[in-house]
């Protein structure tokens, strides 16, 4: 997995709560690989292209300052519904390495760490203020940088976000996790003798 | 005393592997489930060299077949609904890709324990209202955002009352209310929909389990982080108008105006909802015309649901294209075996194969752009049944009722 240490992007502000994950990949693209040519290109594709597939100047990607944006500041619920990971991969296709939140959908959240793109949650007053920062000097740059568990925004204020430390150190690292949890395999075995007495009707 | 605690850390606490830093621990999985879209996750963790550490455990699954899972286990699948298999106790929730391969190779999960919300709902629920108002009135008050961070366990007389089937639509749909987990404390009609199932315990250990299942109810007096109140008595038939499950009212009531609304953001969001679906503020809800309905997805389309839009069907005609589609083979079969399929056929409904179907719009089963379904599935979101499709959410009776008049209708005018 790609390591995430500090970023310093031009950031897009996204004003909508509960963009859902149908929304950010439409269900037709579920099956493309995500190596496929022009993967990106999926991202947010019904609100972004017309039927013809000329792009939809309203939409703030397709505005020049956003364009490429490597960071999104969004509103509440941001990736909930459908566990589709391809949500995540999708914004990675396209460059995204942070999304920062009031809130996000639970498994998007979780899916977020899985690919070394940092979900950052601040208050909600925090990230309407950075959003309406964005709005006033398009394409201005945001610095979130993982090890002090700061974002700085355009204005020079600095904001203190929590991350677990778990979380943090496989972010910070690339650890594959799979291999972390392999290491416990003693107590894993262990636990699977105990939980075997304890509920020996568990295993079908 | 011991401390009271709640039906969630007790299952919780009896899966901690280890614990590791920040509060996360290392969590055993009892049940992985597998569905078509695990595939890719097979694919990586075949690469990486790595095998299913427990094929006992893990199950593969064709349709919306439920395991009928029995509580106090721990039950994951790569599908956000995977919550359903709660109605029966279970701490089930779903999840990415990545974690399908992580849980393939260890059978644990890292997990940091969520917090704990209680839903009580209290009170008979009037004729003609369902499983599915209950938790469309339910995310309608909390938000669609409201679970966020949360297990939600459901909990009151009217929960008690509801058959499995109902419970399990209920549960299913803790996802819209942007919770991972939802939960219903097992109780006698738990044990007895269990018992004697395919997977159930048998004999001595159906003995042990059942002492398992009756200790696992949250004792009086635990503590929940949060806790909200329903009566059922406020409950309607429900429906949606807008692009988040969250927007949804009572058919008796209009379409809402944003210009009545001061928060900003959501006046935006509901103006944008409201241009998407085509629709005029102020609108009794229940003038609004169809153009398709769909009975079907893995929130409503098992035995009970086909039998309640049966029961408003039988006599009438469908005046729009109608489709049921059952939640699995077996459903189908059964529902066969009663002649449900035989009521919707002469009522003009297209009686279908089992699957997801025009839930989310793949393969082909679409609605058309700006076409107008009435549908019993989780998701009104934009696009979600086809480009440009317009989803308004409603329980199986509502969705029978829209097809038979051909616009959205309270269905306790039909039936009585
Ligand atoms: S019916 Fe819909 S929500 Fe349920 S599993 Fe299928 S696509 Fe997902």
């Amino acid at each position: 997995m790609q390591p995430f240490t500090k970023l310093t992007a031009a950031a897009a502000p996204i004003d909508l709560p509960n963009i859902d994950t149908d929304r950010i990949i439409p269900a037709r693209f579920l099956r493309k690989p995500k190596e496929a040519p022009g993967y990106a290109s999926f991202l947010f594709h019904d609100v972004r292209f017309n039927a013809d597939g000329s792009e939809k100047p309203e939409f703030v990607l397709n505005q020049a300052p956003y364009r490429g944006a490597k960071i999104l500041v969004t509103a509440e619920n941001f990736g909930c519904g459908s566990s589709r990971e391809m949500a995540v991969w999708v914004l990675d296709a396209y460059g995204v390495r942070s999304v920062i939140a009031p809130s996000l959908g639970d498994i998007f959240h979780q899916n977020c760490f899985k690919n070394g793109l940092l979900p950052v949650i601040l208050p909600g007053e925090v990230v309407a203020g950075l959003r309406r920062q964005l709005h006033q000097r398009p394409g201005a740059a945001i610095t979130v940088d993982l090890e002090s568990q700061t974002v700085t925004a355009h204005d020079g204020a600095l904001h203190r976000f929590e991350i677990d430390p778990f979380r943090k150190e496989i972010l910070l690292s690339g650890r594959d996790e799979i291999a972390l949890t392999l290491d416990f395999d003693a107590r894993v075995r262990d636990f699977e003798a105990r939980h075997a007495r304890e509920m020996p009707w568990v295993a079908p | 005393m011991a401390t009271p605690l709640t039906m969630f850390e007790k299952i919780w606490s009896r899966h901690v592997v280890a614990e590791g830093p920040g509060g996360h621990v290392l969590l055993y999985i009892d049940r992985h489930l597998l569905h078509e879209g695990s595939t890719s996750a097979f694919g990586r963790l075949a690469k990486a060299g790595r095998r299913v550490r427990r094929p006992d455990l893990t199950f593969a699954t064709a349709d919306h077949y439920i395991l009928t899972s029995p509580g106090v286990v721990t039950l994951v699948c790569g599908d956000s609904h995977t919550a359903t298999h709660g109605a029966f106790g279970a701490l089930a929730f779903g999840i990415g890709s990545t974690e399908v391969e992580h849980v393939m190779a260890t059978q644990t999960l890292w997990q940091k324990k969520p917090k704990v919300m209680r839903i009580t709902v209290e009170g008979r629920l009037a004729v003609g209202v369902t499983a599915k108002d209950v938790i469309l009135a339910i995310i309608a008050k909390i938000g669609a955002g409201g679970g966020v961070g949360h297990a939600i366990e459901y909990a009151g007389s009217t929960i008690r009352a509801m058959s499995v089937d109902e419970r399990l639509t209920v549960c299913n749909m803790s996802i819209e209310a942007g919770a991972r987990a939802g939960m219903v404390a097992p109780d006698e009609t738990t044990f007895a929909h269990l018992e004697g199932k395919p997977f159930a315990p048998k004999g001595d250990a159906w003995r042990r389990a059942l002492a398992d299942w009756k200790a696992v109810p949250s004792d009086s007096g635990a503590a929940f982080d949060r806790e909200v109140e329903l009566s059922a008595s406020e409950i309607a038939p429900t429906v949606t108008w807008g692009t988040s499950p969250q927007d949804a009212l009572p058919i008796t009531g209009r379409v809402p105006d944003p210009a009545a609304v001061a928060d900003g953001a959501r006046r935006e969001s509901m103006a944008r909802a409201l241009a998407y679906m085509g629709l005029t503020p102020g609108t009794p809800l229940s003038e609004i015309a169809v153009n398709r309905v769909f009975i079907g997805s893995c929130t409503n389309s098992r035995l009970d649901d086909l039998r309640a839009a049966a029961r408003v069907v039988k006599g009438r005609r469908a005046v729009v294209p109608a489709w049921i589609v059952p939640g699995s083979g077996l459903v189908k079969r059964a529902a066969e075996a009663e002649g449900l399929d035989r009521v919707f056929v002469e009522a003009g409904f297209e009686w279908r194969e089992a699957g997801c179907s025009m839930c989310v719009g793949m393969n082909g089963e679409t609605a058309g752009e700006g076409e107008r379904v009435a549908s019993t599935s989780n998701r009104n979101f934009e696009g979600r049944q086809g480009k440009g499709a317009r989803t308004h959410l409603v329980s199986p009776a509502m969705a029978a009722a829209a097809a038979v008049t051909g616009r959205l209708t309270d269905v306790r005018t039909l039936v009585g």
